[in-house]
């Protein structure tokens, strides 16, 4: 069934951007306060008030448009988007109409390996609506509802995708892909889990080798980087039994059920609503001039696909800088310890082993891991100057991570310093030989092997903190004699 | 005592400056006229009579300090109430609002009260400006002091009843489509419509956000550029505000207007124009032209399309600035049995909205439909570019166009004109909200004992000059602060 049809999708992407204050007014944009503090006249669509645009929203959008090829609009203008709905103070939402402040831009997609383009029809700027909060444990049972306004005129852009996507896996690398440009950018706190990053999916099916579409269908309420890919792989498996079946297909919009891993309709599109765009008369129409746009340009940081390359230039294999370069954290974190100790692929060894897995255990992530850029710097060093061993150096590493102790102070404190006197080692050895015979016997028989085992023994006896390279040689030595 | 509300505000700053009166003295005097006379006239909806002799005493020791103060320290005045302010409510004179105090204060507001004038109260209104005549007001409507069950126009008839009956010696109206000029005409005071972007609108409700503009209604014209100064400006709150320099609006109050040229659009005199407004404005451009105005005819060719534009743009708009009233934080809210809160919603607005408001959304809501949306508000956007340029091109050629204000005088609220006559009297006072322009509606004599507007209107942030010549008019003709009879006989 999979080789008969072609998936086709696009997303559009809702970024919640972090100017200080809101979209046309002066509140600020912030999270987690009391219900209605972070209300003014104007986001609370009092009679009388007027919307200022906050110029930093363009400047954020400008910023994206460019990191993501788009042409900037000379012109752009404000919209209203009218529908009633109770989180919406003034029932109408300001966006923008056919002129947004970009288009015609495309991302660069690697979905394991294989590149695509993605391009992006338009990215626009928009005020977030408020939040109804529900009395009892269930929408159908609840008896009343609080409006929060806190989130209203948080500015929000969206981001429009041609439908030039063909996979589940495809879209997820997308999404991911234009996560990390604007998380370098540092325009947003990009959080799915906490609604800074939305996602809503087109998806339609249509024979391989058609021209003409399929019927289109939105999935909304996909609120993690899973959820997108699991969505849409099912959407893509629905509509296609639905086409061998002979079911007919609606054009609607469906919302992901997670738990139960299946879409299901919200509303048909026969009964959208007519959203009467209108110009708002009270936001006059913004020139973008050159200058303007090209002193952003000169502004803008390092994109993920630059620092890649330098990354790779520095040593690391493609594979490690695709990785470290896929979070601007990751990314901040590894040059951060670059900057002290040049050897790219210990830590990026690091990196991605043991701190990935303690952060995601913890989760936390690479912006305030208990063990910092210093730390791990120190670490490695005391495994390249042979101070510790890598063994050893997983404790020490655990222990930083818990207590947020430097890695010299706890190696110091629990006498971890390798031992490297011969003398020391060599007493160990013989203490080693004599009580194990055996062993001994095999290895001059020429079961070589059986020298791991007495390794072993002597690391033991040494509590792991013998030089393993001069217990080695030092056996040999003296099995040998 | 002296009736100090007959005074022109000017008169009375200079009588408080010279100690020849107190400020007390004068917010009593035109508190005891409103008691007199409110109970026929109507013009207020609010008043905050104890807050306004306090403040008057608090003016008075200011003075008593030495204080310097402004022209309009101390003047009695009136807001519309579609103009926000923490100390009573604005309800715009609907139902909906009728208990809504706003938390914040409109920059208009500030800026009049910092000039030292004192609030007395709001005035009666149309509900949320649609109207011109005073009668869509939730709380009923107001009396013209000029004659029994004659309409005070509209929609900022409270605030021209107000100036004209001596309730308040000047006022803030909103001018969308006329609603400052045409009371002024049919009150036989001074109405000012600034142009667009030289008041700011923060805080003032809005009925048409591309139309609207707040402006004074005076005694004389001395007394409109005195408020001017004191209300016009920069807001960074409003971004349809104008960054411009802002001229001293008394500066050229000085009769001469020689050379100065008058376009008079042939549009602007149709035949259903009253022969004795049009006798008036004859006389009264005979008059400019005596001092030294060159008087050319001109035309605006537009106009007879303007009005189709207004009422398509205007509803346009209201549709969607209504749509926030909706009961959920705000307002007068309609609980449902066994309902959803869109339940409550259209109950909210079913009960709390009047007919003439509902009317106007439902109008604005079809032209809006994405079918209507070419043939109805893009079509109406194209004919509003269209007026602009023929007042762009006919203010190449001269200084002001002058014209009356309304095709009659005050009518009676029984035998109310056909729509279409209402609407076209809306045909000499739409165009310049269309173009954006500055426009002053000033008396300029009375027929059948009712006073007639003349109207003289000027290119955008020509205020000035509008202002220079309303002026010399009414120093030559001598016609200003006109006494009404209806109240004067007592029978008000």
């Amino acid at each position: 069934m999979y080789d008969k049809y072609q998936p086709v999708i696009g997303l559009e992407v809702h970024v919640e951007l972090k100017t200080k204050s809101k979209i046309f007014c002066t509140c600020p944009v912030a999270f987690g306060c009391e219900p209605n503090t972070n209300v003014c006249p104007v986001c609370g669509g009092l009679p009388g008030s007027l919307p200022v645009l906050n110029k930093e929203v363009v400047n954020m959008a400008i910023k994206l448009g460019l990191a993501v090829n788009c042409q900037i609009a000379e012109y752009t203008d404000f919209y209203r988007k009218n529908y009633f709905y109770p989180d919406l103070p003034s029932n109408y939402q300001i966006t923008q109409g056919d002129d947004p402040i970009c288009a015609k831009g495309h991302l660069e997609v690697d979905t394991d390996g294989v590149k695509t383009k993605v391009g992006i029809t338009r990215i626009h700027m928009e005020e977030d609506a408020g939040k109804l909060v529900h009395s009892g444990d269930t929408i159908s049972t609840s008896q009343y509802a609080m409006a929060d306004f806190n989130r209203t005129g948080t500015p929000l852009l969206e981001i429009v995708s041609e439908p030039d996507i063909r996979s589940a896996a495809e879209a997820r690398a997308y999404l991911e892909q234009l996560k990390a440009i604007v998380e370098y950018l540092d325009i947003s706190d990009c959080k799915m889990e906490e609604g800074s990053l939305r996602c809503d999916a087109n998806i339609s099916v249509m024979p391989k080798g058609s021209d003409v579409y399929g019927t289109r269908v939105e999935v909304k309420n996909l609120n993690s980087f899973k959820a997108v890919q699991k969505a849409i792989e099912y959407e893509i498996y629905r509509q296609m039994c639905a086409l061998e079946d002979g079911t007919p297909l609606y054009q609607e919009t469906r919302t992901w059920d997670d738990g139960k891993g299946v879409t299901l309709s919200m509303r048909s599109k026969e009964s959208a609503q007519d959203y009467r765009y209108f110009p708002d008369p009270n936001l006059p129409p913004v020139y973008v001039s050159r200058e303007w746009v090209d002193g952003i340009r000169e502004s803008l940081p390092e994109m993920p696909k630059e620092r890649k390359a330098r990354l790779i230039e520095l040593g690391l294999p493609e594979y490690d800088a695709k990785i470290i370069t896929s979070s601007k954290a990751m990314a901040d974190y590894f040059d951060a310890c670059y900057e002290k100790y040049q050897e790219a692929k210990a830590i990026s060894n690091w990196m991605m082993g043991d701190l990935s897995a303690a952060l995601n255990s913890a989760g936390q992530d690479f912006k305030n891991s208990p063990v910092t850029p210093d730390m791990l710097v120190e670490l490695l060093k005391f495994i390249a100057d042979d101070t510790i061993s890598g063994k050893i150096a997983k404790t020490v590493f655990e222990e930083a991570f818990q207590t947020g102790k430097a890695p010299g102070e706890i190696v110091k404190e629990k006498g971890l310093v390798q031992i490297k006197d011969t003398g020391a080692i060599g007493e160990m050895v013989d203490q080693v030989i004599a009580a194990n015979p055996q062993s001994v016997t095999d290895y001059q028989a020429g079961k070589k092997q059986a020298i791991g085992f007495l390794v072993g023994q002597v690391m033991k006896l040494s509590q792991g903190k013998a030089n393993p390279g001069m217990v080695n040689k030092l056996l040999q030595e003296k099995l040998s004699e | 005592m002296v009736d100090l509300f007959r005074f022109t505000a000017h008169e009375l700053a200079d009588k408080i400056k010279e100690k020849e009166i107190s400020c007390t003295e004068l917010t009593q005097n035109v508190l005891d006229r409103m008691d007199a006379v409110e109970g026929g006239v109507h013009a207020y909806v609010n008043t905050v009579k104890e807050q306004a002799l306090k403040e008057a005493a608090a003016a008075d020791k200011k003075i008593a300090a030495g204080e310097q103060v402004g022209p309009l320290f101390g003047i009695p005045i009136s807001l519309k109430d579609n103009m926000s302010s923490t100390d009573m409510p604005t309800t715009s004179c609907s139902r909906i609002l009728s208990n809504f105090t706003a938390p914040y204060t409109a920059t208009v507001v500030e800026k009049i009260r910092n000039a030292g004038t004192i609030v007395l109260g709001k005035t009666n209104m149309d509900e949320f400006a649609m109207g011109s005549s005073t009668i869509t007001s939730y709380y009923g409507p107001t009396q013209n002091p000029w004659g029994k069950d004659l309409v005070p126009g509209g929609s900022s008839g409270g605030a021209a009843a107000a100036v004209a009956a001596g309730e308040a010696i000047l006022s803030l109206g909103s001018d969308t489509g006329g609603s400052i000029r045409q009371p002024a005409a049919f009150c036989g005071v001074v109405g000012f419509k600034p142009t667009y972007g030289m008041v700011s609108r923060y805080g003032v409700h809005a009925m048409t956000c591309s139309l609207d503009q707040v402006g004074p209604i005076t005694k004389d014209v001395r007394d409109c550029a005195l408020a001017m100064n004191a209300i016009a400006g920069y807001d960074k709150k409003d971004a349809t505000s104008a960054n411009v320099p802002i001229p001293d609006f008394t500066a050229n109050l000085n009769g001469d207007i020689k050379g100065m040229r008058i376009g008079v659009p042939s549009e602007y005199f149709p035949s259903k124009l009253h022969p004795g407004i049009r006798e008036k404005v004859e006389g009264a451009l005979k008059l400019l032209e005596e001092q030294g105005a060159i008087i050319e005819e001109v035309s605006l060719p537009a106009s007879k399309y303007a009005l189709s534009a207004y009422y398509i743009i205007s509803p346009a708009e209201i549709s969607l600035n209504i749509s926030r009233l909706d009961g959920v934080s705000y307002g007068v809210r309609e609980d449902v049995i066994d309902g959803d809160v869109y339940d409550m919603m259209a109950a909210t607005r079913a009960k709390g909205l009047g007919k003439e408001v509902k009317s106007r959304v439902i109008l604005g809501t079809h032209f809006l439909c994405i079918e209507q949306l070419k043939p109805y508000y893009h079509k109406a956007l194209k004919v509003r570019t269209l007026v602009k340029r023929d007042f762009e091109e006919v203010f190449k050629k001269v200084d002001c166009i002058v014209g009356p204000t309304t095709l009659t005088t005050s009518f009676n609220f029984n035998s109310f004109p056909d729509s279409l006559t209402l609407r076209q009297n809306d045909l000499l006072l739409a165009g310049s909200n269309l173009a954006g322009n500055c426009a002053i509606s000033l008396p300029c004599g009375i027929v059948d004992g009712l006073p007639v507007g003349l109207q003289i209107m000027g290119n955008a942030f020509d205020d000035e000059k509008v202002l220079r010549m309303a002026y010399c008019f009414e120093q030559v003709s001598g016609i200003k602060n006109l006494q009404p009879t209806f109240v004067e006989g007592g029978n008000a």
